[in-house]
């Protein structure tokens, strides 16, 4: 069996190190090491492909989407805040919401389950998780960017009545679940500007896949 | 069939004849010359319990096809709220899994989706926004090819604590299956809407009620990462993204997202809850690695192992599966003796790359204790790497992409038990 017409068309090789993320999103290892791979193995099959070169086809087929279209189901919040809608809610706010629709699943102040953990810190904000597998991650411990709060709680909670909160009561309880990790005051105001501008404590923890096959073991 | 029906068999082709024998038979009411037949053949060929199946007319073809009565594979139920089902894999042939055995790993439950209503929206840096239907996207040219899908989180139970012995390849490994898939490729769909050409990154969204999204690096759509409708010939089942889903060949099944909806064309990921709270994989200095689609080299024998026992000493064909996200498996080798010794398995022909192999070895089972392991070496020359190995380079608390070698240890009675290596 040969590669797939696909593969044969678009594939191009060359080396790993040539994958950039290219976001500042994504954070690089902290000494900023980008870890190429180049010739780590000459029988190395890792490929990145490319687009083929030229213009690709046009069959004409669907419909051009309309603006209404794309704003009814656009609903993702980036890293940099892009998608944060307008609005803003108070912390305390926050606490009641929480208080009547996410205690029952994550427990008074978001640490006590049953389900996911939303609340805890580390000392001095470790990252022990591959070395303690007793350490159980949390929002405050582990998640990189409050945005991610924004958009998995709009999108996904409450469990039982998915996609159910207006964007008012998300800020709010992103509010909550940043005050119940000491990451904003019990008076803040949650708007776009605060969720974008939060540092939480795991942002700089993650770093780019550095494996690409070859014998070594990562 | 019934209007071929002749007392002149012998003008019939020579299947025709043997129905029409039976026929005949029946309707003569040779009841008593069947069962002397059938009495004989009883004797001659074994135990047969319920009436002799060539004395009585066979069951008519069907609309819809179903198992033999006596063949009753299950998957198995698991994880919390039962977010997931386990392909029998001790059970199977061959490498391509039944699509009602396909595992499944759900973030919350199978969405009921009417195909007459369904959308494909990809926007963002494209020149053409554009909302495809699902007649549409099966008017674009098909591709369709045999790969795995893997969970990432599979064989987590290998990896931590102490696995218990009394462990099939099913509960351990089940988040393995391998369908052909059917469907369009990215690479088409997006040339359709113009993509841009600093675009970098794109959004899969699906619309179950998790609304399970995923950012993917857009090397992706121009290697091999499709849009996909079919399954094993057939629409895709509902527990599978129906009526279609990204599939992203080689990599963790979780970024193949199902019920996918949208596809949004971006120059940076987007940092979704399921790509960095989960599906990042912790490293021993302070880190976690994000993004780490590419499932590394893996095996797992599926035969001997719990619950199967040995009955007798002898010939004993060893057989499992093989994988690598990176392309082609190179080599399987496998160890009686805990993996002090290696013997190279035959590969079953032809070696598909992102899709599962068969391995098979001929053993001779003395009937002294065993340790059976595999070992899979894909074509960049990884080698699939002991638990202590994985371990040393993760670090114990790490939490996706448990690809270390497997053991199962045969007592001197024939049972077996699993072992991490």
């Amino acid at each position: 069996m040969t590669l797939s017409p696909i593969n044969r068309l678009h594939v191009r090789r060359f080396a790993i190190a040539s994958l950039c993320f290219s976001a500042a999103a994504c954070a690089p290892s902290a000494d900023g090491e980008t870890r190429p791979q180049a010739g780590s193995s000459p029988r190395s099959a890792t490929t990145i492909a490319t687009r083929p070169a030229g213009e690709g086809r046009v069959y004409g087929l669907g419909r051009a989407a309309s603006p209404a279209d794309i704003a009814g189901f656009d609903i993702d919040v980036g890293p940099d805040g892009a998608g944060l809608p307008p609005g803003q809610a108070t912390v305390q706010e926050g606490l009641e919401i929480y208080a009547a629709k996410c205690v029952v699943c994550h427990g008074p102040t978001g640490a006590e389950g049953p389900f996911d953990l939303l609340t805890g810190r580390l000392p001095n904000d470790e990252f022990p998780f591959a070395t303690d597998p007793s350490v159980r991650s949390t929002v405050g411990n582990y998640w990189p960017y409050a945005t991610t709060m924004f958009d998995y709680t709009r999108r996904a909670m409450p469990f039982d009545f998915p996609g159910s909160l207006t964007d008012h009561e998300v800020y709010a309880v992103v509010g909550a679940m940043l005050y119940f990790n000491g990451l904003v005051e019990a008076d803040a105001i949650i708007d776009s500007a605060a969720v974008a501008n939060v540092i939480m404590p795991s942002r700089d923890r993650f770093v780019r896949d550095d494996r690409t096959g070859g014998p070594e073991i990562r | 069939m019934e209007e071929n029906s002749t007392d002149q068999p012998s003008e019939q082709p020579e299947s025709e004849q043997r129905t029409v024998t039976r026929r005949r038979l029946l309707a003569g009411a040779a009841v008593a010359a069947g069962g002397a037949i059938g009495a004989r053949a009883t004797r001659a060929l074994g135990a047969q319990s319920g009436p002799d199946p060539t004395k009585v007319p066979g069951a008519r073809p069907a609309t819809v096809g179903s198992r033999s009565p006596h063949e009753t594979p299950e998957k198995l139920l698991s994880g919390s709220a039962g977010g997931s089902s386990r392909t029998p894999l001790q059970e199977l042939h061959g490498i391509v899994t039944p699509a009602d055995l396909h595992f499944e790993r759900h973030h919350h439950g199978i969405p009921e989706i009417d195909p007459a209503n369904y959308r494909l929206l990809i926007h963002g840096m494209v020149d053409r926004p554009t909302v495809f239907t699902l007649d549409e996207l099966k008017r674009f040219p098909e591709v369709s090819q045999l790969f795995f899908v893997e969970c990432s989180g599979n064989g987590g139970g290998a990896f931590r604590g102490d696995p218990r012995p009394d462990q099939s390849p099913q509960s351990m490994d089940g988040l393995l299956s391998t369908s052909e898939w059917s469907g369009v490729s990215l690479a088409t769909l997006f040339e359709e809407v113009g993509v841009h050409s600093d675009a970098t990154w794109f959004l899969a969204e699906g619309s179950d009620a998790a609304v399970m999204s995923r950012s993917i690096p857009i090397e992706k759509a121009w290697e091999d990462a499709m849009i996909a409708y079919g399954q094993n010939g057939e629409a895709i089942r509902p527990s599978q993204g129906y009526p279609a889903r990204l599939l992203n060949p080689g990599w963790e099944g979780n970024s193949s997202v199902k019920w996918v909806r949208r596809l949004e064309l971006s120059d940076r990921p987007f940092m979704f809850r399921d790509e960095t709270s989960r599906y990042t994989d912790p490293l021993p200095e302070g880190k976690a690695r994000i993004f780490s689609f590419v499932l590394d080299a893996k095996s797992i024998i599926t035969y001997p192992t719990y619950p199967a026992r040995l009955e007798n000493t002898g010939f004993v064909e060893i057989a499992g599966y093989a994988w690598t996200g990176r392309g082609l498996v190179d080599r399987v080798d496998v160890s009686t003796d805990g993996g002090a010794t290696w013997h190279e398995a035959e590969l079953q022909q032809p070696v598909l790359p992102k899709c599962t192999t068969r391995f098979r070895y001929g053993w001779e089972w003395d009937g002294e204790p065993a340790h059976l392991m595999s070992r899979a070496v894909d074509e960049t020359g990884y080698v699939q790497p002991t638990t202590a190995e994985l371990r040393d380079v993760r670090g114990p608390g790490t939490r996706y992409h448990y690809n270390s070698i497997r053991g199962w240890r045969i007592a001197a009675d024939g049972t077996i038990g699993f072992t991490p290596s």
